[in-house]
């Protein structure tokens, strides 16, 4: 898929600019492509070393066990088929947790955990469960507290508040991962239907 | 609601800021060692990414200069405007489920456009969507794939509906902040 993404981008790009006459700015724009590929890679150390030193901090501190907690009662009504004293349940909250505090690179492996705990609850062990389904929908959702690539990236062409997107991103991802359980319900609800009949 | 807006944005990474290291410090958390600590992963994931951002940044940008992604945009343009979806994020909208690295690259396309920028309106809905939503294809494929499940069900149709509600919601946000909307 992303080979077959990249190659268009590539060959789109060369033939247009056999018709436009743009082929000089083409090959301009593969030299300094590179460089700027790798000047904002480094540029984007400062903004994601703090983050993830202030995230140590928070991981130390016990954070995501009391998120945990916190959500508990929202993961109780989210995950049904799950039992509340299960593995699966402690697994899915630090994911759910650490995905909220913008802890990336935890919230994968929690997240692998999750979905191994589940495995063993599901009956059909090719099929996604109910439950994984509602997992995954959270996840490519994802609320996103501080988004730290991004700030970075505005910072590197000056933006005068790179810090600007920190509330329509919370809104906007906030709307989206309501509609995702949303839509999770309704999906389960109608495959439930499909099967009865 | 767009003083709301930007007060959420310019309160909240001082307050997270000021209330992990308290709680570090209440809890007894070395903070100063252990965010040095921390912060060393920086420089490996800012290092990791150097050769998926030389890929697709190139790309995008030798899609753009030869005028493809003009004749896309236009050609684009009459389905989108119905929907308020301006046609020059519509190629990040359609790359961000599927590479988080591609969808990048045409937020940064729009940064470097001179009459654009990041903080103009296309520059913040292009922040807004890059941030705001997650590479659901790359998702789905790790999840399952890592306890063998083949049959995914309805979850790729639910990730990739409300990644287009996402798109939808941060021209909604964007939207507000700007005082296009008002409550």
């Amino acid at each position: 898929m992303i080979d077959f993404i990249w190659l268009v981008l590539f060959l789109a790009g060369i033939v247009t600019a056999m018709f436009t006459g743009n082929m000089s700015k083409v090959a301009d724009a593969i030299i300094h492509g590179s460089e700027r590929g790798v000047t904002l890679s480094i540029g984007l150390i400062s903004v994601i070393a703090l983050w993830l030193g202030l995230m140590n901090i928070a991981e130390k501190a016990g954070a995501i066990a009391w998120l945990s907690r916190l959500l508990r009662p929202i993961a109780r009504r989210l995950f049904p088929s799950v039992p509340i004293e299960h593995p699966a349940m402690g697994a899915i909250l630090a994911n759910m947790s650490a995905n909220l505090l913008g802890i990336g690179n935890a919230a994968t492996p929690l997240g692998l955990k999750a979905m191994h705990e589940l495995q063993t609850l599901n009956e059909d062990k090719e099929t996604a469960s109910d439950a994984m389904c509602t997992l995954l929908a959270i996840n490519t959702a994802s609320i996103t507290l501080i988004p730290t690539t991004v700030i970075a990236i505005r910072m590197q062409y000056h933006s005068h508040e790179p810090t600007a997107v920190v509330g329509t991103t919370l809104l906007a991802s906030a709307i989206g991962t309501a509609f995702a359980i949303v839509l999770d319900r309704v999906f389960r609800k109608l495959s439930r239907r499909r099967r009865a009949a | 609601m767009q003083t709301m807006m930007s007060a959420v944005s310019e309160w909240l990474l001082p307050l997270i800021v000021g209330s992990i290291l308290l709680f570090g410090f209440i809890k007894r958390v070395p903070i100063y060692n252990t965010f040095v600590d921390g912060a060393k992963g920086g420089f490996a994931t800012s290092i990791k990414l150097i050769p998926h951002l030389i890929a697709m940044v190139v790309a995008v940008a030798v899609f753009d200069a030869s005028g493809a992604m003009n004749i896309l945009v236009k050609w684009l343009e009459p389905c989108l405007t119905w929907l308020h979806i301006p046609p020059e994020v519509a190629p990040m909208a359609l790359l961000r489920p599927i590479s988080g690295q591609g969808s990048l690259a045409f937020m940064i396309n729009i940064f470097e456009q001179p009459d654009k920028g990041p903080d103009s309106w296309l520059g913040m809905l292009a922040s807004t969507m890059q941030a705001s939503s997650d590479t659901t294809l790359y998702i789905l494929t790790v999840y399952f794939g890592s306890v063998g499940i083949r049959r995914f069900r309805y979850a790729m149709g639910v990730g990739l509906l409300s990644d287009f509600v996402s798109v939808l919601a941060s021209v909604f946000a964007v939207s507000l902040l700007s005082g296009m909307i008002h409550f």
